[in-house]
């Protein structure tokens, strides 16, 4: 991967210029990086949405003790979260960024935690068993020539109605935590707490040997795990030049469509139970156990299967594999059908999601938020088709999209891509060639010196991944593309003006999984 | 009266592991006998709190999905008495930690122990929650929760089985089984006799008591 170095003094020029002339509307990653005595600094990933050219620019400062970079939150909105990631983990100072607080970490942590002079000692950070505190919640700006700002309580007045939803709150699906300024039952403003299940999986890899690293992926997000392990192997054999068989491709895109299958009915089971309908719940679940059962026979694993490995499959699949996926595919259109009547076709359910919380094309793109949120809202965003990789050429299926953008649309598109999964496998299960399910690799993994990436579809967006090697046995630098944290930073957009109640339908459409935020 | 033997209905005793350690609790227990009326009491009530253990909806991450495989039609942990899940820490008798606790973490779930009522139970779920399993030398896990509560059940597995969610909650109704709710693990204590808690905040900054005490 090509990778154009701009100073920091001529970065915003040419972003501004990238984003205008060139048509890069979609900010596919900002990868925070220490290329120690180089500097400190950031890769972008850029995409054009029209025409799928991509792009990728980094700057660097070699001040290690204040790195100041200017800040693209205006120009891309996702990049106000990805710039306080990157502040959080390397201390990237982002000038002119509207709100540089941590994201991940607490208010009062000593260091950041990705630079590799970073001191792990338990003394700077030990277990806090304190608040943390409130007060340390507000806006920081930056002058031009560096120095911070800090402008207290800038965020919620001292007369507004602010409460509080989780970190413990079933709502939230997870950890998260909300803070929200109402009027009355309208939210006026949002505010988004990450970082309680934030395992610093990327810290660690750097310190793992590559097939090591493959155990971390499939519990980012446990309901992509096949698909966030085949985009690491994948990107690991890119680099390898190792090249899978024909059977291993077939395989791991059988299971990436059984897995989304799986993902979208708990997507289901879950916005129903949201929604209250607990009837729906306990079906989606029902139907979910048959995929595990045929995960469980051919990995061993039933959420998280340890499937995918460098160079192939971990096992190959098993006799009577094909029958029972077969047995599924015919099973499944019919419950569809059912959860059409008990819960699609319900008029409390279309009262509560038509309409509410809509996302604009525009604002998708800008946010990043692909997956099935992005393809309610009109934006062709599927990675299987704007970049096939493993069989997704081969075989037709077509690419859910919806134009409205509310949260029935993402509902609608959920239960649409759970069809076009069964005919992608339909296609596949009779045809998986003869031969071996996994090629002989090196029995040490190196990477040769470089920069790679590679993305997959995840079952809720796009999930990339992207190493720095420095031609050792361990990455130099490792990230992962999140595909919630998208979503997670549309919240607010979504969620003023609307009531209370409807933060849980927002919510749950969204479908984010937060230990795949925090990494 | 003696205390009996932890017998649930669900499975034979004998197919239980660990049936030493309750017995030695038992044994423990039965040193200072027990009044006859005060002991069948304590069976009736024992009885019921064991079969209608309500749990507090505390998931972080994937056993929390497994978790809720229990709950749902196939494993069905409502057999057991596990009715429902609770939001709210004031209605659960116990709390699954079900997935990694981590340093921001921490606080909330010590909170949310604090706040659940007496008698109360924590079962640690998964590799992560018994020792930060996968993710142990990480700066930003808990090595085990049971650094800041204590522990009645650990769960091993990543995520564990539904089984062995529903074994290990089993376990827990057993030693629920064999405790003395009068005079036991329902009697008042006085501040007095307070044990020194599981942890002893000691790094709260100065600027932070202060604000506490300007606050009271």
């Amino acid at each position: 991967m090509n990778i154009t170095f701009i100073q920091p003094e001529k970065f915003r020029e040419q972003m501004e210029y990238l984003r205008r002339e060139r048509g890069m509307d979609f900010l596919r990653e900002l990868v925070g990086m220490d290329w120690g005595e180089e500097g400190i600094g950031a890769v972008y990933m850029l995409e054009n949405s029209e025409t799928k050219e991509n792009v990728q620019v980094a700057t660097r400062s070699t001040n290690r003790e204040a790195p100041a970079i200017p800040t693209v939150s205006d120009i891309w909105k996702i990049a106000e979260m990805y710039e306080r990631e990157a502040f959080d983990f390397f201390g990237i100072i982002f000038t002119g960024h509207p709100d540089l607080r941590r994201l991940f970490l607490r208010n009062d942590w000593v260091g950041y935690p990705l630079r590799k002079d970073y001191d792990e000692s338990e003394e700077l950070n030990p277990v806090r068993m304190f608040s943390e505190n409130v007060e340390n919640d507000c806006t920081h700006t930056l002058a031009p020539d560096g120095t911070l700002q800090r402008n207290p309580d800038t965020l919620f007045d001292n007369n507004e109605y602010i409460i509080n939803i989780g970190p413990q709150h079933p709502a939230t699906h997870g950890v998260l935590r909300f803070r929200l300024s109402l009027e009355g039952e309208v939210i006026k403003k949002t505010d988004v707490h990450c970082g309680y299940i934030h395992r610093g999986v990327e810290k660690i890899s750097e310190r793992l040997t590559y097939p090591q690293i493959l155990a971390l992926t499939d519990r980012l997000d446990y309901l992509s795990a096949h698909q966030n392990r085949h985009a690491l192997c994948m990107c690991i054999e890119n680099a390898m030049d190792v090249e899978v068989t024909e059977r291993t491709q077939y395989i791991r895109t059988i299971m990436d469509e059984l897995q989304r299958i799986d993902s979208h009915l708990l997507f289901i089971s879950c916005a129903a139970m949201d929604l209250g309908a607990l009837t729906t719940f306990i079906y989606g679940f029902r139907d979910r156990e048959k995929i595990l059962d045929i995960f469980e026979e051919v990995t061993g694993g039933r959420l998280i299967q340890n499937y995918n490995v460098i160079g192939g499959v971990q096992a190959d699949i098993t006799a009577t594999f094909a029958e029972k996926v077969k047995a599924f595919c015919k099973y499944i259109p019919k419950k569809i059908k059912e959860y059409n009547d008990v819960f699609t076709n319900n008029i409390i359910t279309r009262k509560r999601m038509v309409g509410v919380g809509v996302l604009g094309r525009d604002e998708a793109i800008s946010f990043g938020c692909t997956g099935g949120t992005g393809r309610a809202s009109g934006w062709a965003c599927d990675v299987r088709k704007r970049h096939p990789y493993a069989l997704y050429d081969k075989v037709d299926f077509k690419e859910v999209i919806y134009q409205n953008g509310d949260s029935f649309s993402r509902y609608l598109v959920r239960i649409d891509e759970i069809m076009e999964s069964v005919r992608i496998i339909e296609q596949l299960i009779d045809n998986i060639p003869e031969g071996d399910y996994k090629v002989k690799t090196k029995p040490v993994i190196r990477i040769p010196e470089g920069s790679y990436h590679a993305t997959v579809e995840g079952s809720r967006g796009e999930f990339g991944v992207f190493i720095e090697s420095r031609g050792e046995k361990s990455p130099y630098r490792i990230k992962f593309r999140p595909m919630g944290l998208p979503l997670v930073a549309c919240m607010g957009t979504l969620l003023n003006g609307n009531k209370i109640a409807d933060l849980m339908t927002i919510g749950a459409t969204l479908d984010y999984v937060i230990p795949d935020i925090d990494r | 009266m003696e205390m009996k033997k932890p017998v649930i209905k669900s499975i034979p005793y004998e197919e239980f592991k660990d049936n030493e350690t309750l017995e030695a609790l038992v044994n423990e227990l039965n040193k200072e006998r027990t009044n006859v009326v005060v002991g069948a009491l304590d069976d009736l009530i024992n009885w019921g709190r064991s079969n209608s253990l309500w749990s507090l909806t505390f998931a972080t991450s994937c056993c929390g999905i497994e978790f809720m495989s229990v709950g749902a039609a196939r494993y069905d942990f409502a057999r057991f008495g596990f009715e429902v899940t609770r939001n709210s820490p004031r209605q659960a008798d116990l709390i699954m930690v079900a997935g990694t606790i981590t340093h921001k973490m921490a606080p909330v779930l010590k909170r949310l122990y604090d706040q659940m009522a007496d008698p109360k139970y924590v079962i640690a779920v998964g590799g992560c929650a018994i020792s930060g399993g996968p993710f142990k030398g990480s700066y930003h896990v808990l090595n085990g929760v049971d650094k800041i509560i204590p522990v009645d059940v650990y769960i091993p597995g990543c995520p564990p089985r539904p089984e062995a969610i529903l074994y290990g909650m089993m376990q827990l109704q057993r030693k629920v089984k064999v405790e003395k709710f009068f005079g036991g693990v329902n009697r008042k204590q006085s501040r007095e006799e307070l044990p020194e808690g599981p942890m002893i905040i000691t790094n709260v900054p100065q600027e932070t008591m202060n604000n506490k005490e300007k606050e009271q």
